[in-house]
């Protein structure tokens, strides 16, 4: 396969602890990486994607991804983001973007109070964006969640405005794609992106499904969307 | 001067927590209680003594970090 010739720069926070599953998942699709520190006030020159992985962020005090939006890295992100750069969040990188005000909505304490670790499967609910657009709508894929805190709540209108813009990218489900809500996530969504589709956020952890022999590689077809430059 | 803030979910936002110990009191036999809402407290400890200042303060750190205001909503008292 010809190299795509992409630079994806991943995010590491005190705590962060799926870095290197995103390394290690991305340069199996060709792309070149580098992790950089929180405290690093500017992003690698030639960033065409930027993921805030998954772990933990500053112990999560307070409230997940409250602390890392105030990290001296985050300046940049935004900036990156406000000129079309393209940003992934991961699980806490979700947490993190939304706390920022860069995606949409809140992630609160899951409904059971459980941590919950365990295969899912996931509908695509809009593919009309880079990240989805090598999934057809409404097909279902199975991979991994591990989260405490992956509940997401957003108010009616705000519902509403996700819904006009197509900004819901997928939603838990069943095998056959019907709802199955593992967390009480406001209509079972599981990932959603900004009106401009340039930033997303997703619980799931696609870098975790890169291997049949693990369980699944539906991981691939997502992360591949953002192998075009 | 102390500002005690308290952080609560908002009302008509689902507080898992507060089902919880609801429940668990329930089960301890504790019949009279109707709702649980579960929050958290923060105590700061400030160098000044004006109170307007003081709130204002406060106020602008519950909107920027204390409080996410997407589910939560806070109080402050100033003592």
């Amino acid at each position: 396969m010809q190299k795509p010739n992409i630079k994806v720069t991943i995010l590491q926070f005190p705590g962060t602890n799926c870095e290197y599953d995103t390394q290690h998942a991305f340069e199996e699709l060709g792309a070149t990486t580098e992790i950089i520190w929180h405290k690093s006030e500017s992003l690698p020159k030639d960033t065409n994607l930027l993921v805030i992985a998954g772990g933990f962020s500053y112990g999560d005090y307070l409230r997940s991804g409250a602390i890392a939006k105030f990290a001296p890295v985050m300046k940049a992100v935004t900036h990156y983001a406000s000129e079309g750069g393209k940003v992934l969040g991961i699980c806490n990188g979700f947490q993190v973007l939304t706390e920022a005000g860069l995606l949409p909505g809140a992630l609160k304490r899951n409904e059971s109070l459980h941590f919950i670790s365990k295969h899912h499967h996931l509908r695509v609910v809009n593919n009309d964006n880079v990240f989805l657009e090598k999934l057809a709508n409404d097909s279902v894929i199975h991979i991994p969640i591990a989260h405490h805190d992956g509940n997401y709540f957003i108010d009616q209108k705000g519902l509403k405005e996700l819904k006009n813009n197509n900004q819901i990218l997928l939603k838990y489900t069943d095998k056959n794609g019907e709802i199955q809500n593992p967390n009480g996530s406001v209509e079972s969504i599981a990932g959603v992106c900004n009106k401009e589709k340039n930033i997303f956020g997703l619980m799931p952890h696609p870098e975790r499904a890169m291997e049949t022999l693990l369980g699944s590689n539906d991981g691939v077809k997502m992360l591949q969307g953002f192998m075009e430059a | 001067m102390k500002a005690i803030v308290n952080i609560s979910l908002k009302a008509g936002v689902l507080d898992s927590q507060g089902k919880a110990v609801h429940h668990a009191l329930n089960s301890l036999n504790f019949d009279g209680v109707e709702d649980v809402r579960v929050a958290k407290q923060i105590i700061l400890k400030l160098d000044t003594a004006d109170k307007a200042q003081a709130m204002l303060d406060v106020t602008k750190m519950c909107e920027e970090l204390l409080a996410n205001t997407v589910i939560e909503d806070y109080e402050i008292e100033l003592v």
